[in-house]
């Protein structure tokens, strides 16, 4: 038999606030533990949460971004569970009256474009940190870091729209390009600021009615999310093929062995018993708040796309690369205000400049070049100061001092040599140098044209403009 | 008069003219702790030495004129309000060596008055009871009567006015916790408007039901305790953004056309015929001073205990997880792993009524009974809201007894739960509808037991109730009789 897999995915996304979503200790990564924490996020007696405003515009951007409708009212809610890592017992998140509904992205797998429904959109608090060490004086032990502790979540669920792992990946790169490109996440999967739970079932191709469901936690890193759903496919078609049932159950998967385990079953599964939380009062967004984080929404990747392809000419693969990350488009564009030319920026940008970064390990934000002093450069290549291929050199040198490329130029001599005579007293040389090539040329043997421009060039430092070089090579060899 | 026995503005006109400084009205108000609390027990923790040390501070303020009404005024607080550096335990044996590392707004806000703190009082467990005998403490005596409880939860709050331990204390009402223990100690006891008073640093027992307020010798006190709490907190988002009136404004003795309402389903069998008897007196008290009384219906007061027990129990399944043993309070010394300490450190640090509740609003909030016990309660409590919302369309307050009878025996229901609920049956739709309600002394049952009457009054309607319970007070001498300790 056939079958067909049906997937939903649950991503979490840290928010880039200073401070937490219920009180005012900062979001910091890294400090020393408990020390980014105060009555409130310890969960101390009679402390109350306050809901930060910040957590609440950036939960609109989001919503705003991928297509969802705003509630003009919603309602945090308990959900109530026993952890060492979960201070109060609950944790305040949405439930019934999420602040987003009714979204949706579309992507592209293989050509094939999809839209993808998200059911909604909520916003939680995060839980602490449990820390299994040798502790001086104790022994082994487990401690609690509740830093982290009341940091701002949004959780973004998907519809059971996805039907393979490549496209379960493509909306999770979509999703992670929105929340990079609007600022309200660092992306940063490893330090779990953006991690995903799936929800994976597979039925017989044409079914109406999806198989049992079995959700995956722990999953990552983009590798590991297709490694995962791909494993638990199989194993539930293998195990439906024996004869077995799939169960509804909790598994982890184990990045190690690329395979999933059982957590907990359905019978151990929680009762969360949600109720609306008493202490923070209904949360009433008004349409001017809306429309004010509307107008403040930077330009989306597919806008960028679209624009780059349409207004500025560039090829599809061009706009695509330029714009998969909102720094680089951004660097991109601060060139092309100063060199309105678009193919030879994204070139150099997509070439010299992606290729220092490599190499370099650095990111766009750190670029020792300016996009300023890259358009300077470039213009003077237009204005025939220096070949494309000095051009090269110096920006090798901008890169290493972070000087001005005029500078460079001049302080080098790296002035294109554009003047007939000079570069006419240099042929002379090299033809008088090489008569055996002449002879093979004017037989016939045109190939070895090239050689005298490399010959010349060389004989030039590379000063010469190639075009003049060119047009006198030819009249001469002609003669 | 002894300085113990003072009201706040009393004692506040001595220490103005230098008559008295707070040093020595504090010394007499200790001297009376200890010499009366043996037998009362109302106080869990004594801050005897903070308290000097405070009243020290306080009278340089007052000698540099930077006085308030109440700067060197000894107040006591419930043990439900975190005091930072003093063992805060709310009546319960899983806190019992907790020092809180912050103080409570409420208190905050008396202690930058000049407040000296003298000490925190016995209640309920979590403010869980109508009788101060949940406490891990011990039961609160009432002054009255050693033999009969004070009420509850606020119980030593109010035995402490009545035993004159304390100038005045602060209280928390869930269901009737400040309005029953006044109205059984003979004091004033004032429940504000739901949001009108931060519950920062308060320790939660039901988060939409909780709110603080004063337990006083008389109804002046209660306006200066509340205009000195109440206002808008930002860490409290339940906490209403509104000007605070001055209350001492409101104390006027005149309700001429004052319209008084009767609820009629405030006439049950149970209740008390002395209890009766001193609400028709103040009834007709009222009427010679002016006011005109209306019949009304408050038609889902049947359901008000019932629905007060899924919701408050519900929230407070909730907001008494924290008290796992994990970062404060008791944590067992037995436990054997995670699920292992969790279980015997609740089971040895709460008590039994607290269990009781926790599993009621467990029950209520589980998956299946949701709808059924903890939506409806919901939908009921908005009833009744809207019950006295429209009563008050046609009346300015309303006149009901505070509790069903006199204070009753240690002991006498305690193995009767559903009894004991029923006593905040007056007190409780107050709280659901969110409203502001005070408890006056109106007379004394045959064997010299207090007898209170409650003044609802409209939300925000602080004003219109202290007017109305002022008049009564300057028209009778119930607030000055005395209980004999």
């Amino acid at each position: 038999m056939n079958y067909q897999a049906v997937i939903g995915l649950e991503v979490h996304v840290q928010l880039l606030t200073n401070s937490k979503i219920f009180c005012g200790c900062s979001t910091k990564f890294g400090a020393a533990p408990n020390s980014q924490t105060c009555p409130v996020c310890l969960g101390l007696p009679g402390a109350l949460p306050v809901l930060n405003k910040k957590v609440v515009e950036y939960a609109i951007r989001a919503g705003l971004a991928t297509n969802h409708t705003i509630a003009p009212r919603s309602v945090f809610a308990r959900k109530n569970y026993f952890y060492p890592d979960l201070p109060k017992g609950y944790q305040i998140s949405q439930y019934e009256l999420p602040i987003c509904i009714n979204g949706h992205l579309d992507i592209e797998v293989e050509g094939e474009a999809k839209r993808i429904g998200i059911t909604r959109i909520h916003m939680e608090e995060d839980a602490g940190k449990l820390v299994h060490a040798d502790v001086p004086g104790v022994g082994d032990d487990s401690c609690v870091d509740l830093n982290r502790a009341c940091t701002p979540l949004l959780e973004v669920v998907s519809e059971p729209d996805l039907r393979s792992a490549d496209e379960a990946v493509a909306y999770l790169k979509k999703l992670h390009q929105i929340v990079v490109y609007l600022g309200i996440c660092d992306g940063n999967m490893e330090e779990g600021s953006f991690r995903c739970d799936a929800n994976v079932s597979v039925m017989p191709v044409g079914s109406a009615t999806f198989g049992t469901r079995a959700e995956i936690k722990n999953v990552n890193s983009f590798r590991f999310v297709k490694q995962a759903i791909e494993y638990e496919i199989e194993r539930q078609i293998e195990l439906i093929e024996e004869g077995g049932k799939v169960v509804q159950e909790t598994r982890l998967f184990d990045p190690n062995s690329g395979t999933t385990r059982s957590m907990r079953g359905k019978e151990e599964a929680h009762d969360y018993r949600y109720f609306p939380d008493p202490d923070l009062v209904p949360l009433v967004i008004s349409d001017d708040w809306v429309e004010d984080v509307r107008l403040s929404l930077p330009e989306l990747p597919a806008a960028r796309l679209a624009r780059y392809q349409a207004e500025l000419g560039l090829p599809f693969y061009d706009a695509e690369v330029l714009t998969a990350s909102r720094e680089l488009a951004d660097y991109f564009e601060a060139c092309l205000n100063r060199y309105p030319q678009a193919k030879p920026v994204a070139n150099w940008v997509m070439g010299e400049v992606t290729r220092g970064l490599n190499d370099s390990g650095l990111a766009i934000t750190a670029c020792p070049v300016s996009p300023e002093l890259l358009a300077e450069l470039l213009k003077l290549i237009d204005a025939g100061t220096i070949s494309n291929k000095i051009a090269k050199t110096v920006f090798d040198e901008m890169w290493q001092s972070g000087k001005a490329p005029a500078a460079i130029v001049e302080e080098k001599g790296l002035v294109q040599v554009s003047d007939t005579g000079e570069i006419e007293k240099i042929i002379d040389e090299i033809l008088a140098a090489n008569q055996g090539q002449v002879e093979e040329f004017r037989g016939g043997k045109e190939k070895v044209f090239g050689f005298f421009v490399g010959q010349v060039m060389r004989a030039s430092k590379g000063k010469a403009n190639p075009a003049v070089v060119n047009d006198l090579l030819l009249k001469k060899l002609k003669g | 008069m002894e300085l113990y026995e003072l009201t706040i503005h009393e004692l506040h006109d001595r220490l103005k003219r230098k008559e008295v400084s707070s040093v020595e009205a504090t010394r007499a108000l200790l001297a009376r702790i200890e010499a009366t609390d043996p037998k009362v027990n109302a106080f869990i923790t004594v801050t005897a030495d903070e308290a000097l040390t405070a009243a020290q501070e306080a009278d340089k303020r007052i000698a540099a004129g930077e006085m308030d009404v109440l700067t060197g005024i000894p107040v006591a607080l419930k043990d439900i309000f975190l005091t930072r550096g003093v063992r805060t335990t709310c009546g319960s044996k899983i806190l019992a060596g907790f020092v809180p590392p912050y103080d409570a707004t409420s208190w905050e806000r008396l202690r930058e008055r000049g407040a000296v703190l003298v000490g925190k009082l016995n209640q309920d467990e979590f403010a869980m009871g109508s009788s101060c005998e949940s406490s891990a403490f011990g039961s609160t005596k009432n002054p009255w009567d050693l033999a009969c409880i004070p009420g509850g939860s606020s119980g030593g709050s109010a035995a402490a006015i009545a035993a004159r331990q304390a100038t005045a204390t602060l209280g928390t009402d869930t269901g009737g916790s400040i309005r029953q223990p006044a109205s059984h100690c003979g004091c004033v006891g004032l429940k504000p408007t739901y949001g009108r008073v931060s519950r920062y640093g308060v320790i939660a027992y039901a988060s939409s039901l909780d709110q603080v307020g004063p337990v006083t010798r008389d109804v002046r006190d209660a306006a200066i305790m509340l205009g000195a709490v109440a206002g808008h907190d930002p860490k409290d988002s339940t906490s209403v953004d509104r000007p605070v009136p001055d209350y001492t404004r409101s104390l006027v003795p005149d309700v001429k056309g004052l319209k008084v309402g009767l609820p009629r389903e405030y006439h049950i069998p149970g209740l008390d015929p002395d209890v009766k008897q001193a609400m028709d007196a103040a009834i007709a008290t009222y009427r010679q001073l002016g006011a005109e009384f209306v019949d009304i219906s408050l038609p889902h007061t049947d359901y008000a205990v019932a629905t007060y027990y899924l919701i408050a129990t519900a929230e407070a399944s909730s907001n008494l997880a924290r008290y796992d043993g994990v970062r404060f309070g008791h944590r067992s010394a037995e436990a054997g792993g995670l699920v292992d300490m969790y279980n015997k450190s609740r089971a040895e640090g709460f008590g039994a009524e607290v269990k009781r509740r926790i599993m009621l609003g467990t029950y209520a909030l589980s998956s299946g009974y949701y709808d059924a016990y903890y939506l409806k309660a919901q939908k009921v409590r908005t009833l009744i809201m809207h019950d006295f919302l429209k009563a008050f369309e046609t009346v300015d307050v309303i006149l009901t007894p505070v509790a069903p009878t006199p204070p009753f025996r240690i002991g006498e229901k305690v193995n009767d739960p559903l009894q004991m609920y029923l006593s905040d049956i007056f007190t409780i739709p107050v709280n659901l509808a969110g409203t502001c309600a005070v408890s006056v002394p109106t007379g004394l049952s045959q064997s010299g037991l207090p007898i209170g009457l409650q003044l609802i009054g409209r939300p925000f309607g602080e004003e219109s109730i202290i007017k109305a319970a002022y008049a009564f007070e300057q028209a009778t001498e119930w607030h000055k009789k005395k209980a004999d300790i």
